[in-house]
């Protein structure tokens, strides 16, 4: 098995230097936007966007083109690239900001220039200080050039880009919270409807969201086109994709591949298998918030699609590896309570639920737990999300609330014994 | 008004940046921290002036983010990481480690405010687990002999740039990913070293 490289190539062709402006336009960076938009039109970029099939990676996997396709009419819109990349077990969007900067604000001239867009920002989560330097330095370079302000690539096109640091709220990762965060707000989930970004987003105006991975893939779409990018990868999910790959594998880290090939193939590749040579027992195969797989389940292909038939989903493209010696109730804690923490506090099936739920499992994990635990966990995860069923039933204004009921019903369904045994059978004096 | 005049140059730029005031509370509650190292009242009535809101708006935001402090943090801030890569790749161990040669629980600042603790949720640096951050300067691949020669490291040397890459060749071990560039710039206090914030420096 191989990589692909579109996103990660030039960094890999140039390690030293990949996130300077001139080793970007020695190999051919910011050509792309320079011709669209001289020669270009919005149109056409906007059906090579939606040629490609891409869809988003942040998470929810929307198709990318259909969402610019949403946008409502206005004199101002706006554009908020969402690198407030928080969800356990991911870290590729910061080797995308960290070391080539530019090929993520070339995409943004591109989708400015196809949404008539005038004011972007990049929104980095605070933890990211190093990766928000690079990108600011970036930023000051292209302006410098004049790839950004007022009268781009001497075109009737303006643009002005800032970036935003956050203060450590997961939250901030879904769309509308950030948009409160972006305004100096609390990072609060707005309601949809009425508040879908692309109608009602920044300040109230039509605002794309997009990942950071979605837009540093625009200029290869529109130099190379969307046709090109469409026969990578699989019907569904094509192209390439940055997966991050940690937990108890030999070689952890980011790996860009075409979706396709199984889990198990790709950890025995790229990770180069388990360390100490031991079994996986378990792994989670699109970050924190979804349901684990077992190790039998190896076989399951890394499309988003086939992860859904599966009662998962492909995510942020985390993949974490558990090895045979894991204690998954801690492992479990520790999602668990990470919810709990960064639960914004407004809906009370996810403020009270994922507290009690963390207090609950903490007692198991120590060895004093109660004989209707079990039952009591399922019952604050159904109040979360009723039914248990996957895609999650939703109580709560944002996904939070269920994700945190995710790794749950994955050891009660799978891995049921393991916590019954943590359980006295005795009464504790 | 009580922060300086360079204070309030730097605040006003910020302000300019953004289409709406309101949108700078967060940069400037970052600003306001670079001073104190927390948020004090006094830079809460600062803000609402500057930016034109009430002081328990500005209040209602500033607690809600993790990472402004609302007590004063020491010199450096010790966040280690406790997410799920970093929870299966013994982190425990890292944490207690921290604990032990500072002396302090969670969220506690040593009486000479030179080390400030905190397990933190995940940090992006799950392939190099377990990892930390001082002043959310990125060290991967920790061991607890080289965690506890990081601590004396700073104890010790007290430097007032706090670089991720000088802190990753002496005591880190696996990255997420190759960091490839030789990076000299770093943070000047336990704020995210950044330029908006004037918070970030060159290494002499």
């Amino acid at each position: 098995m191989k990589e692909t490289l579109l996103l990660t190539k030039h960094m890999r062709e140039n390690p030293e230097d990949s996130h300077l402006i001139d080793s970007y336009e020695k190999n051919g960076g910011y050509e792309t936007a320079r011709r669209t938009l001289i020669n270009g039109s919005p149109e056409n970029v906007l059906e090579e966007i939606k040629a490609s099939n891409i869809r988003g990676r942040g998470g929810a996997g929307f198709p990318t083109g259909v969402k610019w396709g949403f946008l409502a009419e206005n004199e101002d819109r706006y554009l908020v690239i969402n690198a407030d990349e928080s969800e356990p077990g991911t870290f590729k969007d910061r080797i995308l900001l960290e070391r080539d900067p530019h090929q993520l604000i070339e995409g943004i001239i591109i989708t400015c220039f196809a949404a008539n867009i005038k004011n972007a920002f990049i929104y980095i989560r605070g933890e990211y200080a190093k990766p928000a330097r690079r990108v600011q330095d970036a930023v000051e370079q292209a302006y410098q050039k004049g790839y950004l302000g007022k009268n781009i690539f001497n075109s009737e096109m303006n643009l002005d880009l800032v970036v935003h640091l956050g203060a450590g709220a997961y939250i901030c990762g879904e769309e509308t919270a950030l948009l409160n965060s972006l305004e100096g707000r609390r990072g609060e989930p707005r309601l949809k409807p009425p508040y879908f970004p692309a109608v009602k987003g920044l300040y109230m105006k039509p605002t794309l969201v997009n990942n950071v991975e979605t837009i540093s893939s625009v200029p290869w779409i529109v130099e190379n086109t969307g046709k090109e990018y469409n026969k990578l990868g699989v019907e569904g999910s094509t192209g390439t994709r940055i997966f991050s790959l940690s937990g108890h594998v030999n070689n952890p880290g980011n790996y860009e591949i075409e979706m396709g090939s199984s889990f198990g193939e790709f950890v025995e590749s790229l990770g180069n298998g388990i360390r100490n040579n031991k079994k996986v027992k378990a792994y989670i195969p699109g970050g924190a918030s979804a349901p684990w797989f077992r190790g039998d389940q190896l076989d399951i292909k890394m499309t988003i699609d086939d992860v859904a038939n599966n009662n998962s989903m492909l995510g942020s493209g985390a993949v974490v590896m558990m090895d045979e010696d894991t204690n998954l109730v801690n492992a479990a804690k520790s999602i668990v309570s990470f919810f709990a923490h960064e639960s914004c506090g407004q809906c009370t099936p996810c403020r009270e639920g994922t507290t009690w739920l963390e207090m609950i499992l903490d007692r198991v994990a120590s060895g004093r737990g109660r004989a209707s635990d079990i039952d009591l966990l399922l019952d604050v995860c159904d109040n979360i999300s009723p039914g248990l069923s996957w895609p999650p039933k939703m109580t709560t204004i944002c996904p939070l609330g269920p994700s945190a009921v995710s790794p749950i019903t994955s050891l009660m369904n799978d891995f049921r014994e393991e916590v019954e045994s943590l359980i006295p059978t005795k009464v504790l004096l | 008004m009580s922060w300086n005049d360079s204070m309030i140059k730097q605040a006003k730029k910020i302000i300019k940046m953004y289409p709406q005031k309101r949108s700078a509370i967060g940069p400037l509650l970052h600003l306001a921290q670079s001073k104190d190292g927390y948020i004090s009242d006094d830079s809460i009535a600062v803000i609402s002036e500057l930016v034109g809101i009430t002081e328990v708006q500005v209040k209602s935001v500033s607690t809600f983010y993790s990472m402004y402090k609302q007590e004063p943090t020491g010199k450096y801030l010790l966040s280690v990481c406790k997410s799920i890569s970093c929870e299966i790749n013994n982190s425990k161990e890292i944490i207690d480690v921290v604990k032990d040669f500072t002396g302090l629980n969670n969220n506690e600042t040593d009486e000479n405010d030179l080390f400030t603790f905190e397990a933190v949720e995940c940090i992006g640096a799950c392939g190099g687990a377990p990892a930390m951050q001082i002043n959310y300067e990125t060290v991967e691949g920790l061991s607890s002999e080289n965690t506890i020669k990081l601590c004396e490291w700073l104890k010790e040397e007290q430097p007032d740039v706090i670089i991720a890459e000088e802190m990753q060749d002496n005591f880190g071990g696996t990255k997420s990913f190759d960091w490839a560039i030789k990076d000299q710039s770093g943070t000047t206090g336990s704020v995210p070293g950044f330029q908006t914030f004037n918070t970030t420096k060159e290494k002499k």
